[in-house]
């Protein structure tokens, strides 16, 4: 069966099909947070290094992944809106930077926490952690030219490229990071990987799933409101029964 | 020639234009009209391909504009609102500057004579931040004198210029025009090239 | 008359710049000498002992430039936005990319490069020795073009907009990152007795990598800013 996609990149139908997605995917993000956690938490032994602090990874390691990720999703968007001038892929793009700093930021948070029992240091400056701050401020600087520029058209295109220019640089980045940590003989964090028992690995995912739904489920109310934001001149937006409302 | 097909515009969520279709053919010369906010400078920066349209083509002797790339560039000159005259060179510097910047190199003996018809004698030497309005104005304009270009874009051009300077400016476009060039401005003092008729384009 | 090649073109825009920047020599030097503030501020901060300032030389001295670099960037293509002189540009025959990498040419020759002649000064008053001292302005040599490279990036997509010189750090200093990194690493090195050979090559792959897509980048920021 042939799916004709284009007919979902218009913001019009997007917008509805959008709607019908977001409890699904809502409901099932919290019900695997639910469950990854309890996992987590009750039935994942004692690390018998770190003993009970090492549970945070079930926070910390999804939302590591899914800031980095989301940074590269946003960045394809972003080209794509680019090359395409297609508005919605704009949209996306825009509505995905939030969620990707907020993972940052509780990335860092929760290395923080975890750092300050394993450590004794709130922060070190471990290659990870440290990343994981300049993509924060990556993020940042995203939104702070997006939303610096009146212009939704400009603002689309500029921070495109910004998005663009920064993915292609993340890997510097990354490399750049990890080498300076090498030379100062900084700390890294070691999780005991080899030995992780099932139960640990179990919860690791399920969370980690369940970040990915809250976050398709964030971006796409997100979008929802950008649509209404940007076409709230548009016939069909006027015809909304929660606009007209 | 230059054709027009269908253009659309907007700034922001406001739609400027739309179907505006024209053809400007050698020799003529078009004028377009409209009240403040009409579009008439977005048109203008259309053309130049500084803004691009939400619809519709331009065209350029048989090929679209956006293919041509930077080769459309060399048949046009556009002078908009801002005189791109810097403050801390003088008028020669400015006119041999702009002019190596649409692709023309000119001797010093050229620019001079061109500053000397547009009354800038014994000021061609001077920095630009001490003349006037509307001297500035006439070394922006000076630019018309040593263009190779086809095709005219002008926006506003009499803005700050006094009668003898407005009467000059016309009669470089009369020549522009019996030369075979093109021209489309746009104005609030009324224009007139002796033997032409001056089509015009409304906005609304 | 003829037709300006592309690098005909690229010398007028540098010489322009130049002779602009010569005539207003002031913004030249509010560059140089708030790098030099910055720096000395450090023994200040930090107190006087030698062994210490050597160590933090390297790192104080590029974050000084760093910072320096983008104070001076605002004003890479905003006075020409201003003027109208920008549209020009555009509408040259030549590739707008070989505009920008000019003014970029100049913008480090009258921005970057002064840091770096007068960085030895600076070091000395850290009390570096001769070796590193050598190494440090080797790098800088190369990791400071390419801060104008992304800088240029950064200043065309922030073209006009309000508080742009705080928004320009914002987008600009992150990405700057990895020439911080290698450009200090290699001064370590030297003082550490191991080679700074591979740092400063990846300082030099850097500056290729920017050198052949920066301009490019910067030009479709320009045309975006310029909408």
């Amino acid at each position: 069966m042939a799916i004709n996609w284009f007919k979902y990149s218009a913001p019009s139908t997007f917008y509805a099909l959008a709607g019908k997605l977001i409890p699904w995917f809502a409901v099932s993000a919290a019900m695997l947070f639910a469950v990854g956690l309890y996992i987590g938490f009750f039935v994942a032994p004692v690390d018998y290094q770190q003993g009970e602090f090492y549970r945070i990874i079930f926070i910390h390691v999804p939302a590591s992944i899914l800031s980095m990720f989301l940074y590269l999703v946003m960045a394809a968007y972003a080209a794509l809106g680019l090359i395409f001038n297609t508005r919605l892929s704009a949209m996306m793009a825009t509505a995905i930077a939030p969620t990707g700093a907020l993972f940052a930021f509780i990335s860092l948070w929760t290395g923080a926490l975890w750092g300050k029992p394993m450590w004794g240091a709130w922060w070190v400056w471990d290659a990870r952690l440290t990343s994981e701050l300049i993509l924060l401020f990556l993020y940042l600087g995203y939104m702070a030219l997006h939303s610096s520029i009146d212009d939704p058209r400009r603002a689309d295109r500029a921070s495109a490229l910004l998005a663009i220019v920064g993915s292609v640089n993340v890997p510097i980045i990354y490399f750049s990071v990890k080498w300076w940590n090498t030379l100062h003989q900084g700390s890294t964090i070691k999780f005991s990987g080899t030995s992780m028992h099932v139960a640990m690995q179990q919860a690791m995912f399920i969370t980690l799933a369940a970040c990915w739904l809250y976050a398709i489920a964030v971006v796409l109310a997100r979008v929802r409101s950008i649509i209404l934001e940007r076409e709230h001149q548009t016939k069909w937006v006027a015809e909304l029964s929660e606009v007209r409302t | 020639m230059l054709e027009v097909s269908n253009l659309a515009c907007s700034r922001g969520d406001q739609r400027l234009f739309s179907g505006l279709s024209f053809v400007l053919h050698p020799g003529q010369i078009m004028q377009v009209q409209g009240e403040n906010g009409s579009g008439k400078t977005t048109l203008l920066r259309t053309l130049c391909g500084f803004v691009s349209a939400d619809e519709g083509r331009v065209v350029w002797n048989g090929a679209q504009v956006a293919s041509l790339g930077d080769a459309f560039h060399a048949e046009i000159l556009y002078l908009g609102h801002l005189n791109a005259i810097k403050d801390d060179l003088s008028a020669l510097e400015n006119l041999k500057i702009s002019a190596a910047f649409s692709g023309i190199t000119l001797q010093d003996a050229a620019v001079k004579s061109a500053l000397r018809r547009l009354g800038l004698k014994g000021r061609e030497l001077l920095p630009c931040k001490v003349l006037s309005q509307g001297q500035r104005r006439r070394v922006a304009l000076a630019r018309l004198l040593v263009s190779e270009a086809r095709l005219w874009i002008l926006d506003e051009p009499l803005a700050a210029l006094d009668v003898r300077a407005v009467a000059l400016i016309q009669e470089l476009i009369a020549d522009h025009l019996s030369r075979g060039g093109m021209a489309i401005f746009t104005t609030h003092q009324p224009l007139q090239i002796d033997g032409m008729t001056v089509r015009t384009l409304a906005l609304s | 008359m003829k037709e300006l090649t592309l690098f005909s073109m690229l010398k007028l825009v540098i010489r322009r710049d130049m002779i602009l920047a010569m005539r207003r020599r002031a913004d030249v030097l509010t560059t140089l000498i708030f790098f030099v503030m910055v720096v000395s501020l450090f023994p200040l901060g930090v107190g006087p002992e030698m062994e210490m300032l050597r160590k933090i030389a390297p790192g104080v001295l590029w974050v000084a430039a760093l910072l320096a670099s983008m104070l001076s960037l605002g004003r890479l293509f905003s006075a020409d936005h201003q003027d109208g002189t920008l549209e020009q540009m555009m509408l040259t025959p030549q590739p707008l990319a070989v505009i920008v990498l000019g003014k970029i040419v100049a913008h480090w020759m009258v921005s970057g490069l002064p840091l770096v002649l007068i960085a030895p000064v600076l070091g000395i008053q850290f009390d570096m020795q001769a070796e590193t001292l050598g190494i440090l302005i080797l790098g800088l040599l190369l990791g400071t073009p390419v801060l104008s490279m992304i800088g240029g990036i950064g200043a065309a997509l922030t073209l006009g907009l309000r508080g742009g010189g705080v928004l320009l750090s914002l987008l600009v200093l992150p990405l700057c990152i990895p020439i911080l990194i290698f450009g200090t690493a290699a001064v370590d090195a030297v003082a550490t007795g191991l080679s700074p050979v591979s740092h400063l090559s990846l300082l030099g792959a850097l500056l290729v990598l920017a050198l052949t897509f920066a301009p490019w980048v910067a030009a479709q920021a320009l045309r975006i800013s310029m909408e």
